[in-house]
């Protein structure tokens, strides 16, 4: 197993928890020169003094995202202004758009636990980074950027989309490493096939992905169509942007690295501590950000820590389950809980289908009906109803026995759905509130 | 013997049978026999067309889910009972027809009928024994 930087990646964890107290002191105090930690905090009376134990975090109120939609432009910066260097928005598809500020130390720390994560996903000087994810405001593109040249890998920064171009380069400069999100992934391997190429024609050694929640039965289906390794990377833009959880790939789950950031997990609802191994919000707590700390940030990323610190490869940082939804993409049909990655599970499992779905709601005679669109792949159909008929019917059974709600399901001709580039939009609700 | 019957799978979205009916013209394609199995909500459109295999490529070139089935076009006299004669060959062998559709042209004073069975073997030896025509399968494509 490699190491970016050996010494902090084994730290043993008494050693880490004194140094999480450290931090988490100055990042107190840094966080009180913000407008807004001032006034929340200070009606709270905390301080660094308040905090004596790692425990003393539970003391301090949740900063949630509608706290930092509020407090734009600039009410948690915590530094001067002429100290930023770089600015990252989301894009406020929901409301006001949040900003997170980086001054330059900001950028290198990011820089490093990024370079850590792609050492640990093998990666090392010569290798070919395409980096295919969108750059921009979005944190995913330019986050891994960075972190890849100070790897020494020679980086494409191509962004996302121009399909046919990818592929080209691919070729031509025999890519290794991509970094991709999991439904761009699957558009790519469509037309890789489609252009009569095959893995076999490429150099790719290990797949990245980021940005978007997927499931296990997306990951295996990839590694096949692909041949290579897939790797889970985790971040999120409040918390830099990717880099701040990665896959070893010895056990499950993506290691946190805690000597950054304290992670918690909360019951989403009453907002209390659950025990480890159980699964709830995760909640970070910045531990090295100067010009924007944040104290216990909401995620609204739904997952759970495993319990066991210790791991194969050498780190003793948490890990992290797979994100298996959001509190805000989680679907209430019927009163029945469903996440879109649960629909996607059981399809992914049905080679009969193809590679694209979405999920229509809409509410017959005050009851919720969901439907389900599938295409159907030209390689499997034969020209039978009956075979169509058994598939639908099929699609229907491993639904009900996974998300417990019946469901319609809509077959549609290959490429009828929209393809997905960079962040997928598959939910399509049509019910009146 | 065989002829190569074209299955294109439509969902049900106005315009599609439009277009799949202009890629055939595109290519100068002419359609020989079909029909149209529809259930609620998607349809099969299954036809023989005077060159199978180029049809096909055009069709999936366009996108649509197509595929090539066996099947086997017969002679039927064009009277009342005749259908039946034919169909009582295959019945009272055991063979069971999946669907069936008229030709549009007639030969010689024959009507002429697709028939998809699962057994084609089978039933080709069948309704040889029982004096029907089956139909070569250029002679089909020309009709």
């Amino acid at each position: 197993m490699n190491y970016w930087d050996r010494n902090i990646e084994t730290i043993g964890r008494e050693e880490l928890a004194a140094l999480q107290l450290q931090r988490l002191k100055e990042t107190v105090a840094r966080a009180l020169n913000s407008p807004y930690y001032r006034k929340v905090l200070g009606d709270n009376n905390l301080s660094p003094d308040s905090i004596r134990s790692l425990d003393d975090l539970r003391r301090f109120p949740f900063t949630a995202k509608d706290d930092l939609r509020a407090s734009y432009p600039r009410a948690l910066l915590a530094v001067d202004r002429e100290e930023v260097v770089r600015m990252h928005a989301s894009s406020g598809t929901t409301g006001q758009s949040t900003v997170v500020y980086h001054n330059l130390q900001d950028l290198e720390n990011w820089t490093g636990l990024v370079a850590r994560c792609l050492v640990m996903a093998g990666a090392t000087r010569g290798d070919v980074f395409q980096n295919m994810m969108s750059y921009g405001l979005f944190t995913g593109g330019i986050g891994l950027h960075y972190g890849a040249e100070r790897v020494g890998m020679m980086v494409i920064p191509i962004g996302g989309g121009n399909t046919h171009r990818q592929i080209q380069f691919f070729q031509d400069f025999g890519t290794t490493i991509i970094h991709i999100t999991p439904s761009y992934a699957l558009h790519v391997s469509d037309v890789i096939r489609d252009l009569g190429l095959s893995p076999d024609d490429f150099r790719l050694r290990v797949l990245i992905f980021g940005a978007e929640p997927y499931s296990e039965a997306t990951r295996e289906k990839l590694e096949q169509l692909y041949r290579v390794r897939a790797l889970n990377c985790y971040g999120l833009s409040e918390m830099n942007g990717p880099g701040v959880a990665f896959e070893c790939g010895m056990n499950e789950g993506m290691h946190v690295w805690e000597d950054s950031y304290i992670v918690e997990v909360i019951d989403p609802e009453s907002g209390d501590l659950l025990p480890p191994g159980d699964e709830g919000e995760i909640v970070f707590t910045t531990l090295t950000r100067e010009a924007m700390p944040l104290i216990r940030y909401r995620s609204r990323d739904l997952a759970r820590l495993y319990e066991r610190t210790d791991c194969s490869c050498g780190r003793n940082f948490r890990r992290l389950s797979r994100i298996i939804g959001r509190t805000d993409d989680m679907l209430i049909v019927r009163g029945v809980n469903v996440f879109p990655s649960q629909i996607e599970h059981e399809l992914m499992r049905i080679p009969e289908v193809g590679t694209n779905y979405q999920i229509l709601l809409d509410r017959v005679e005050n009851l919720d009906r969901m439907t389900v669109r599938v295409e159907i792949t030209g390689r499997t159909f034969h020209g039978e109803v009956g075979e169509l008929r058994l598939l639908k019917k099929k699609i229907e059974h491993a639904l009900k026995e996974e998300i417990l709600i019946t469901t319609e399901i809509e077959l549609m001709e290959p490429g009828a759905l929209p393809p997905s580039q960079g962040k997928a939009k598959r939910v399509i609700d049509n019910r009146e509130m | 013997m065989r002829v190569k019957q074209i299955s294109v799978f439509l969902e049900n979205k106005a315009g599609r049978l439009w277009e799949l009916t202009e890629t055939l013209r595109e290519k100068e394609l002419n359609i020989r026999a079909l029909s149209l199995a529809d259930t609620s909500d998607f349809g099969i459109l299954r036809m023989i067309v005077n060159r199978p295999e180029e049809a096909f490529d055009a069709l999936k070139e366009k996108g649509f889910a197509a595929a090539v089935t066996e099947v086997l076009a017969v002679e039927v006299p064009d009277r009342p009972g005749g259908l039946a004669g034919v169909l009582k060959a295959l019945n009272d062998d055991g063979v069971n027809v999946e669907y069936m559709y008229a030709f549009v042209e007639k030969k010689a004073g024959n009507a002429a009928v697709v028939i998809r069975v699962e057994e084609v073997e089978r039933s080709v030896s069948v309704l040889a024994a029982a004096g029907v025509t089956i139909l070569p399968a250029d002679e089909v494509y020309n009709l």
